[in-house]
């Protein structure tokens, strides 16, 4: 007997199966072509950097320095140099919430560093956040900013890094867990939080104010802290600096447009100078990440790009400021932090909050104390510190760390009390609290 | 007009007195401290002692009178990660040379009282095995004395080898097992690094026990440099 085969009337084309494939094939289209959308998106823009791959390198002093000065307004080294390690030379581990990125080696070294990049390439790396190699970047490396900056700013610093001494140190791969650590989710991630931008002046407003908002939105990366980051580390309203917590640090980088936190809308000019070159400004210090900030970056800032970056950031669109109500402390926890104050504090920062001139801040009126988030004074009071050591103020006063004075319900008394003292009206803060921000 | 000043300077006076009286605060002017590096370090005494000289009942172990170069050493490797102490690098992490330089002389030039040894009746076989080893070292495992770069009296020994005495127990063996264990480093050649690494965990802690068990002698200056010939060649000695 014959072998009867299928017709075509057989069960695996009945018209629900071909309604099944059609959705299959519909679906696989609509993958394609949002692959294909991804893959444009990561690409879009790129050019070649081929083409410049056999032309000598060369750099003009003026370059050199430039770029030498450029390095330090993008802080390159507070990533790419590692603690006691050679400068640029990378391999510092920077925890994020997806797993620890190791900063690249940025010296000339031809194997282990940038000494077979070329312009072109540093370029793309800078403005569209892709490696020579072809790699997509990690956006811990703030690409996001710094596509913003000039090809010429660009070329400066590339001249400058390739004039610093060879250093040999193979990079260390990043250990990010799965997925983040596939090329996919970056493109991915990348398509949907990343486009490549250079930046443009706008008319309307003055040299400097355009000048000081190249250097906060591009090299600056001042929005990496102090813009909030979402569920996959994107930068939300990077351009409106409205505060954020630092990822992995448990500071709250305040906002700079809010007259409740860290805006400067109603400082002098030279006040906002002041606090970026010294350290200290006779409303605000800087301590914590900021301090670092200071010392490694804006203090070798000239006076006119201070300047700038002032002027930009008291324009800065304000928050609205809606009326807050805060409870009180209980009477119990307000007069055990009265007590902890009278013992721990008031030698320093005085009987009523008042501080004392050019050494200890004024708690009275201070926005660090009175601030929704409490993260920024937990850190402070458990692990004290001092402001930068800048030129300005070389011998900087220091506050010592209280985390093996005071415990946690201790600490959360005496700040809920200078949140509550001296006229202020600030949410009191609980053990729970002062454990979460550790 | 004179008649009239002299009741309102009395009623300003009055007034004054009688805010004062009450507690309340006319103005919270800033107040003014001493502009000077013992105001400036107030950070560091909340756990190494007022003026450095720490308590030798927990862990933190005294700084006033170690040698300025042994402290600036040590205050910059929490800087640059030879030395891993959460606290002591954030506190001195934007800080630089010529200010911890500082701090290393303020504290180097406190000259004060130590307190009594921390541990007592320990037993003797763990004395006597420690103080072989401290004074003698083991020539046969290439260990030198304590002895050779820590001063005869273990004082310490300028410009940078600290003294030994007067130090917390538990302070001693961390350090110890650190250097074992490559938490600690000194500048290189790291000759404590190597020389740890020859010592057993048993021995590191009958010397802490021995170390921490001795009054200090009547003088407790580190001696002057080159009072003995060093044993090896340290990065934190003479170069």
């Amino acid at each position: 007997m014959m072998t009867k085969f299928p017709s075509s009337a057989s069960p695996s084309s009945t018209p629900k199966t071909r309604k099944w494939l059609r959705f299959a094939l519909a679906l696989l289209a609509l993958c394609t072509a949002l692959a294909a959308l991804v893959a444009w998106l990561n690409v879009r823009g790129e050019a070649d950097i081929h083409n410049s791959a056999n032309a000598p390198f060369t750099a003009t002093p003026q370059q050199i320095a430039l770029g030498a000065y450029l390095a330090r307004a993008g802080n390159c080294a507070a990533c790419h140099t590692a603690r006691g390690g050679a400068d640029y030379a990378g391999g510092l581990g920077i925890a994020t919430p997806f797993g620890t990125v190791y900063s690249s080696n940025l010296t000339p070294d031809a194997q282990t560093g940038l000494g077979q990049w070329t312009p072109a390439a540093f370029w793309r790396a800078m403005h569209h956040g892709r490696s020579a190699d072809g790699r997509l970047l990690v956006p811990a490396f703030p690409y996001t900013s710094y596509t913003q900056v000039s090809r010429a700013d660009s070329d400066a610093l590339f001249a400058y890094l390739r004039s610093i001494p060879a250093v040999v140190q193979t990079n260390q791969p990043h250990a990010l867990a799965f997925p983040y650590s596939s090329q996919a989710a970056l493109a991915v991630w990348r398509a949907l939080f990343f486009r490549a931008a250079e930046f443009v002046p706008e008319p309307a407003q003055s040299a400097q104010w355009n000048r000081g908002a190249y250097l906060v939105r591009g090299l600056g990366h001042c929005a990496a802290c102090h813009a909030k980051r979402n569920v996959l580390g994107a930068s939300s309203g990077a351009q409106a600096l409205q505060g954020g917590v630092i990822p992995m640090q448990q500071w709250y980088a305040p906002s700079l447009a809010s007259a409740r936190e860290a805006s400067v809308a109603d400082w002098d000019v030279q006040e906002v100078v002041a606090l970026l070159k010294s350290g200290k400004s006779t409303h605000a210090s800087a301590i914590g990440p900021m301090a670092e900030v200071v010392y490694r970056s804006t203090q070798y800032l000239s006076d006119a790009d201070l300047q700038a970056m002032a002027v930009f950031l008291k324009h800065l669109p304000q928050q609205p400021q809606t009326p807050r109500t805060a409870k009180a402390p209980e009477a119990s926890q307000f007069n055990t932090g009265q007590k902890i104050y009278g013992q721990q504090c008031s030698q320093c920062h005085g009987e009523q909050g008042e501080g004392a001139r050019g050494a200890y801040p004024a708690l009275a009126g201070n926005r660090v104390v009175t601030m929704d988030s409490p993260a920024n004074l937990v850190q402070i009071v458990l692990h004290g510190g001092f402001t930068p050591a800048t030129a300005d103020n070389p011998r900087p006063y220091g506050m010592p760390p209280f985390q093996q004075t005071l415990d946690g319900t201790q600490i959360a008394a005496v700040l809920s009390y200078i949140r509550h003292a001296w006229g202020h009206a600030a949410s009191p803060v609980s053990a729970l609290e002062v454990l979460q921000n550790q | 007009m004179k008649p009239l000043t002299l009741p309102r300077t009395f009623f300003k006076l009055a007034l004054l007195l009688a805010f004062t009286a009450l507690g309340v605060p006319l103005l919270a002017a800033p107040r003014t401290v001493p502009d000077t590096i013992a105001q400036r370090v107030v950070a560091c005494t909340v756990c190494h002692g007022e003026e450095g000289r720490a308590t030798n009942a927990g862990y933190f172990p005294r700084i006033a009178g170690k040698p300025a170069g042994y402290l600036y050493n040590q205050l910059r490797n929490f800087r640059d990660g030879r030395r891993t102490n959460a606290a002591m690098t954030h506190l001195v992490d934007h800080l630089s040379d010529a200010y911890l330089r500082e701090m290393a002389d303020y504290f180097a030039s406190q000259d004060l009282p130590y307190p009594p040894p921390q541990t007592a009746n320990a037993p003797a076989a763990v004395l006597q095995q420690a103080q072989t080893l401290v004074l003698q070292g083991d020539a046969q495992r290439n260990i030198p004395a304590c002895t050779q770069c820590h001063g005869n009296a273990m004082t310490g020994q300028l410009p940078a080898y600290p003294g030994l005495l007067g130090l917390p127990r538990d302070y001693v063996v961390g350090q110890l097992g650190a250097w074992q264990t490559g938490k600690r480093h000194a500048a290189a050649p790291d000759c404590m690094g190597q020389i740890a690494k020859r010592l057993t965990a048993d021995e590191i802690s009958a010397m802490a026990t021995w170390l921490s068990s001795q009054p200090l002698p009547a003088q407790t200056h580190a001696v002057a440099a080159g009072t003995t010939p060093p044993p090896m060649d340290c990065g934190s000695g003479p170069r």
